[in-house]
């Protein structure tokens, strides 16, 4: 039997934890849910549910700043942004429909939590980079902050870094300050046509390396996708200075208008390539981007039905693997090799998730490490209990 | 500033201490001798002096972690020191600490233009980074004013910012790997050349940590191709409100430039009879806004700051015509610290950041504050991002105007916190923001910063004395009392 508590301010959700705390009872922390499907199942029956705790607190687009509550959902943040041209520049992917539910779900601080990027990762960071300061409540029932809503700030620790990406694990946050930044005005795409792997990945890691400011580097099979974004005149020069720069690939070029890119991006973003076969395993590799394909070509030689893309100018692939009850995880981090770089299972059924480390295994002094950490936050492993392995 | 007490058996112990040290670091790599340590016993917090225990300087990570190691065990204290630069006392050393100077790990040791990363040792400069690269158009992208001294290790630990941050982001947006020791002597690899964490991101955690965390042996950053372009506007007003508007304005309009600097009336009367860069000296607010990037964008982004810099006010509007021109608009700032250096005997450079929106109101509080204690401060900030370094001039030979200086520091840094800023955005807490800290955090905020520290270093070794003003042992905030008044809050709705 589940239950579920839902606190409607941060009084309430410091009471609730302090509950919890003193039952001994664990948490399974959530705002919309929408990314329950990724990481270790839980054996928890009671719900935190965040999104009575939601709303824009503060928007001051001239100071690059909206300060929200935990629960208030991403579309809502979006939405306001855009009134005033600005956005989340690490792009945050939707990854509902990857995970098998409705698009437009989930919230800034499940993004957040995730430490979500999409193809501008390479040039505007992830969540993390974003996340300036935020207020919560830790595993002892403490109400406490970090950070706060300036864009710079070394004051103390920066407890916001290892909050992005820590699954919910460290502490439940009811507020948090991000940066944002100006919408380009335009988008332009340069679509190289044909090329493999390899080649691909020269070709952006060439165009990462040149002074035209790209923003986005992605190689699907046949199409290798360089972004440029900005105002007119200069996405208009870049363009022309990046076609030269890639004649010499000797690939057919084609170029894609605002809508279109916007359209291609955002594909790209949601890994909406790998969606259509929901059975299949998917991983999200991170390594340095020119060993992407030997890394690839590694895992292909073994499942030659795998499906694959490439983002981040090759640092990113995104692999489906036809289904099997170890997700061929050895197979899958086997493949990274001396290079370095970690796999990370995003999509899987339950029973394989049970069972197959879904984060990438780490040294032992880092495991003992990163428990100590969570101790200092979670003495009790209050909060998602197993949910990153 | 007070510092712990010394341990009066750690100091009984020095000369076994030197000892297992030199078992350690063969030759020259220990200095125990008064002249020898001199060079080592202040950072760029020049005003607070004091010589260490004794001073190592490893070459080998396995050195390292052989002295960590030793010092776990013997609960000796450890100071980390990269170039010490630190404007806030963070490599300072203390009475009974061994200071660990990283500058014999000063290698390049890859260069990898097609992963745009370089991976090098600690000591290398910030500028020694660039310099490695910059043949072939690239370059490290945060260029705090210290950089031909500064260290990479050393930027790692105070997360350094530059005049380019508000568009090319502080360390922690440019570092890609770091290899620490821990204080156990443990040697771990957070990232490398591949994005993002596979678990908690204890890279993130590490810069910024002010070197109370673990020691940096290793670090691969990012590298950026330069702009193809640079361009500089230097923009003059007739009031300080005028400059500040302008800079929100700006951002409004979706600009992000490069860099957007603002000098007051004072300053740029220093900078200018100091350099000579040619500034309005009728300017209450001087900009210098710098748009880099392709040809044509500069050129189409300079105009509309120009333009918009006209419709607030702005009696003098120039744009650089070349490069000759933009290095000449930023000499004058570059040269701001010691230009007012020569109108006084001593200054002290604070570092508070605040919103925007808020920059005319702290300036005017900063006057009536600065005619209250009777000291001049002098205003160089980099308004893009809120970011204040007023400058405090005093006489340090005279007792009472340091004094009445630290107590106006205290003022201004508290007066940041109050409009909603913070005690430090780029020079680090250190020994100089110790004590301010409660100004911005709770006890409990405080106490979550000490548990992680707890998880790095159960005994307090590492940098002691710094960041934090009363240290709480781990045992102490490890406790956890849980009451058992199992209250069930019957007012949160639950289902």
């Amino acid at each position: 039997m589940t239950s579920t508590i839902k606190p409607r301010d941060a009084k309430e959700l410091r009471q609730a934890v302090e509950w919890a705390l003193n039952e001994g009872v664990p948490l399974d922390v959530r705002g919309e849910g929408s990314k329950l499907a990724l990481g270790k199942p839980m054996q928890c029956g009671q719900v935190l549910d965040l999104s009575g705790i939601s709303g824009i607190v503060d928007y001051a687009p001239e100071e690059l700043v909206v300060t929200l509550r935990a629960g208030t959902p991403m579309r809502e943040v979006e939405a306001l942004l855009a009134q005033r041209n600005q956005m989340l520049a690490f792009e945050p992917p939707d990854l509902g429909p990857l995970l098998g539910r409705e698009p437009g779900q989930g919230t800034l601080v499940g993004a957040v939590m995730g430490n979500l990027a999409g193809s501008r990762r390479l040039s505007a960071g992830a969540a993390r980079d974003h996340l300036l300061g935020f207020s919560g409540v830790n595993g002892r029932g403490e109400a406490f902050k970090s950070g706060g809503r300036v864009m710079k700030n070394v004051t103390g620790y920066d407890l916001s870094k290892v909050l992005a990406g820590s699954w919910g694990t460290l502490a439940v946050l009811d507020e948090v300050s991000v940066k944002v930044l100006p919408a380009p005005d335009q988008t332009a795409t340069l679509m190289l046509m044909g090329l493999d792997d390899a080649a691909a990945v020269r070709a952006m890691c060439a165009a990462m390396g040149s002074p035209h400011e790209v923003s986005g580097a992605a190689h699907l099979p046949g199409r290798t996708a360089l972004r440029l974004e900005g105002v007119a005149p200069s996405v208009e020069a870049r363009l022309k200075g990046l076609r030269e720069l890639m004649v010499d690939v000797g690939a057919k070029m084609e170029e894609l208008g605002t809508l279109e890119s916007r359209a291609f991006w955002r594909e790209v973003r949601d890994v909406v390539p790998l969606n259509a076969a929901p059975d299949e395993n998917v991983w999200k590799i991170s390594c340095p981007p020119t060993e992407g394909p030997a890394i690839l070509a590694r895992i292909k030689a073994q499942r030659p039905a795998a499906q694959a893309f490439y983002d981040w100018s090759g640092g990113l692939i995104w692999l489906a693997l036809p289904p099997s009850a170890d997700a061929d995880h050895g197979l899958v981090r086997g493949a990274l090799g001396a290079a370095g770089g970690h796999a990370t299972l995003i999509r899987a059924a339950e029973t394989v998730r049970a069972t197959v480390p879904v984060f990438q295994p780490q040294s032992a002094a880092l495991v003992a490490l990163a428990a100590r950490v969570k101790e200092s936050f979670d003495p009790k492993g209050l909060f998602n209990p197993g949910r990153m392995g | 500033m007070e510092m712990p007490p010394l341990d009066s058996a750690i100091l009984a112990r020095r000369s076994e201490i030197v000892a297992a040290l030199r078992a350690i670091v063969p030759g020259e790599g220990v200095i125990d001798d008064l002249d020898g340590m001199r060079p080592f016993e202040c950072d760029a917090l020049s005003a607070y002096r004091q010589m260490p225990l004794v001073v190592v300087l490893p070459e080998t990570v396995a050195q390292v972690a052989a002295i960590l190691r030793y010092c776990q065990d013997n609960k000796v204290k450890v100071v980390p020191r990269g170039g010490g630069t630190s404007l806030s006392g963070g490599s300072m050393p203390v009475g009974d600490a061994i200071l660990l100077a990283m500058g014999k790990f000063n290698r390049v040791l890859e260069i990898d233009y097609a992963n745009r990363c370089a991976r090098v040792q600690p000591g290398v400069t910030n500028l020694g980074v660039t310099k490695a690269v910059e043949h072939e158009g690239f370059y490290y992208a945060p260029d705090p004013s210290s950089q031909i001294a500064c260290s990479i290790g050393g930027n790692v630990a105070e997360n350094s910012g530059g005049v380019h941050c508000l568009k090319y982001g502080l360390t922690t947006n440019n570092l890609l790997g770091i290899e620490m020791v821990l204080m156990n002597g443990e040697v771990v690899r957070l990232g490398g050349k591949h994005l993002d964490s596979e678990g908690y991101d204890l890279l993130g955690l590490m810069t910024g940590s002010e070197g109370l965390l673990g020691v940096v042996t290793e670090v691969t950053v990012r590298l950026l191709r330069k702009p193809s372009t640079a361009r500089a506007v230097l923009l003059g007003f007739p009031t300080e409100a005028g400059a500040a508007d302008c800079v929100a304005a700006v951002i409004a309009s979706g600009i992000i430039p490069g860099g957007m600097e603002m000098m007051d009336k004072d300053a740029t009367k220093c900078a200018e009879a100091y350099v000579g860069a040619g500034y309005p000296l009728d300017a209450e607010g001087l900009l210098i806004v710098e748009l880099d990037g392709p040809p044509v964008e500069v050129d189409h982004l300079v105009e509309r700051v120009a333009e918009i810099a006209r419709g607030r006010g702005a009696t003098t509007v120039r744009v650089s015509h070349d490069e000759q021109e933009r290095v000449l608009f930023w000499a004058g700032r570059k040269a701001a610290f010691p230009a007012v250096g020569q109108i006084s005997p001593d200054y002290m450079c604070l570092d508070g950041s605040v919103p925007r929106g808020k920059l005319v109101e702290v300036l005017a509080e900063m006057r009536v504050l600065s005619k209250q204690y009777g000291l001049r401060v002098v205003n160089v900030f980099h308004a893009g991002d809120g970011n204040l370094h007023p400058l405090i001039l005093f006489d340090a030979n005279d007792p009472d105007e340091l004094k009445r200086c630290e107590e106006l520091g205290a003022d201004i840094l508290r007066l940041c916190v109050r409009v909603g800023g913070v005690l430090t955005g780029e020079h680090g807490v250190g020994i100089e923001k110790r004590d301010l800290m409660g100004v911005q955090f709770t006890e409990i905020d405080l106490d979550q910063q000490m548990r992680v520290k707890c998880a790095f270093d159960p005994d307090h070794l590492l940098n002691p004395g710094k960041v934090f003003p009363k240290l709480r042992r781990c045992a102490e905030l490890g406790r956890l009392v849980v009451t058992q008044n199992n209250i069930p809050f019957p007012d949160i709705p639950r289902f």
